[in-house]
């Protein structure tokens, strides 16, 4: 366990793909403790800044610290990634894929995985082909909230998916936010019904940040919700 | 307890106002439990950082108390309901206030208003009953 103060320090970070500058100097500090919306249009850069802190893709320029320290794969340990793309075996049952994970996570607490399968609605025995894409979702999202993870990273999780699911998921992190010890990053280009679980949020455009700071006093100094505000920066 | 999330209020502030009106109101009373952060937090479906923030501000503001191991407590100190019932009801007056001003009323005629109002409620209340 380390004790540094911040879970996340990003310093000009930079990333170009062939043709496009996909992120073109974007900082931000996470303090532990908090849960964060990364918010954006579709191909402002979120994902991207998502893979280049989970150790995925290499960043052109600029300075990640994590928990304090370089990327490393011991700094990879401590990050819980669902990235937007789904990764599960369909030929796997439910249980099978919570096993599957266990065996991969030195913080995996198999009491949380079950009290999460019944707070999601999902059956064990049930084949991950026959699940819909919002039981899948919720899936994934138990595999990130049942390990002790210090930082937290959900690509996209309320993206495409019915709204029961999605309360599901805003009422799972809720639930299985660990406080002091944990921070939690969310990526959505649809801020909607979920601006209630973001203490901070960091708007991004084309690769910039556009917007960031503290939601309540945002609401407070700019007179309108983080939806709205949202609506008026991205027309 | 409703929260409107889509309006500029910070959550926390809609979280205290909710508490200051089930107290003026005698729904919670001195020494009554207030729910768990946790729990509230699950309900709400807010993050338990701006609940933490609710409470930390209600213990300032001398509304709740917290006793270690216990939990936290809606506080017997005197004039608790007293004052915020006060409070309530002061900004429920500045506000109607301000929109017969807006109308351009006087203090006369709006009260004249008000009279009516009670007598029209009393009345149809009667006819209920």
């Amino acid at each position: 366990m380390t004790t540094a103060e911040h879970a996340l320090v990003v310093r000009d970070l930079r990333k170009r793909y062939s043709q496009v500058e996909a992120l073109k100097g974007i900082s931000m500090t996470l303090p532990r403790g908090e849960i964060w919306g990364l918010l954006g249009p579709n191909g402002s850069g979120k994902s991207t800044f998502l893979k280049c802190v989970a150790g995925l893709v290499k960043p052109d320029g600029g300075e990640i610290q994590i928990l304090g320290e370089t990327p490393s794969r011991r700094t990879k340990a401590q990050i819980a990634f669902v990235p937007e793309v789904e990764s599960l075996y369909r030929w796997m049952t439910v249980g099978q894929v919570l096993d599957f994970t266990a065996a991969f996570f030195d913080d995996w607490q198999p009491e949380t995985a079950l009290e999460l399968l019944e707070f999601m609605h999902l059956d064990g025995k049930s084949r991950v082909s026959s699940l819909s894409k919002g039981m899948r979702t919720r899936l994934r999202l138990i595999l990130a909230l049942a390990r002790r993870a210090p930082l937290v990273l959900l690509d996209e999780p309320f993206s495409g998916i019915d709204p029961s699911s999605r309360d599901r998921i805003v009422e799972g992190i809720i639930r299985e936010f660990k406080g002091e010890e944990q921070t939690v990053l969310i990526s959505t280009h649809a801020v909607g019904d979920t601006e209630q679980l973001f203490d901070s949020v960091v708007f991004l455009a084309e690769g910039r940040v556009a917007l960031q700071g503290s939601a309540e006093e945002l609401r407070r100094s700019r007179g309108r919700s983080i939806n709205d505000l949202f609506k008026e920066v991205f027309p | 307890m409703d929260i409107d999330f889509s309006t500029s209020i910070p959550i926390y502030l809609q979280i205290i106002s909710e508490f200051k009106r089930q107290i003026a109101i005698g729904q919670l009373k001195p020494g009554d439990r207030m729910p768990s952060q946790r729990d509230l937090a699950a309900e709400l479906k807010v993050n338990a950082n701006t609940v933490q923030r609710a409470y930390r501000e209600m213990e300032l503001l001398g509304l709740v108390e917290t006793l270690r191991g216990q939990g936290t407590f809606v506080c017997r100190g005197e004039g608790v309901v007293e004052e915020t019932r006060r409070e309530l009801l002061d900004s429920l007056v500045a506000e109607f206030v301000a929109a017969m001003r807006s109308l351009g009323l006087g203090g006369q005629e709006a009260l004249e208003l008000v009279r009516k109002g009670f007598a029209e409620t009393a009345a149809g209340k009667g006819v209920e009953s």
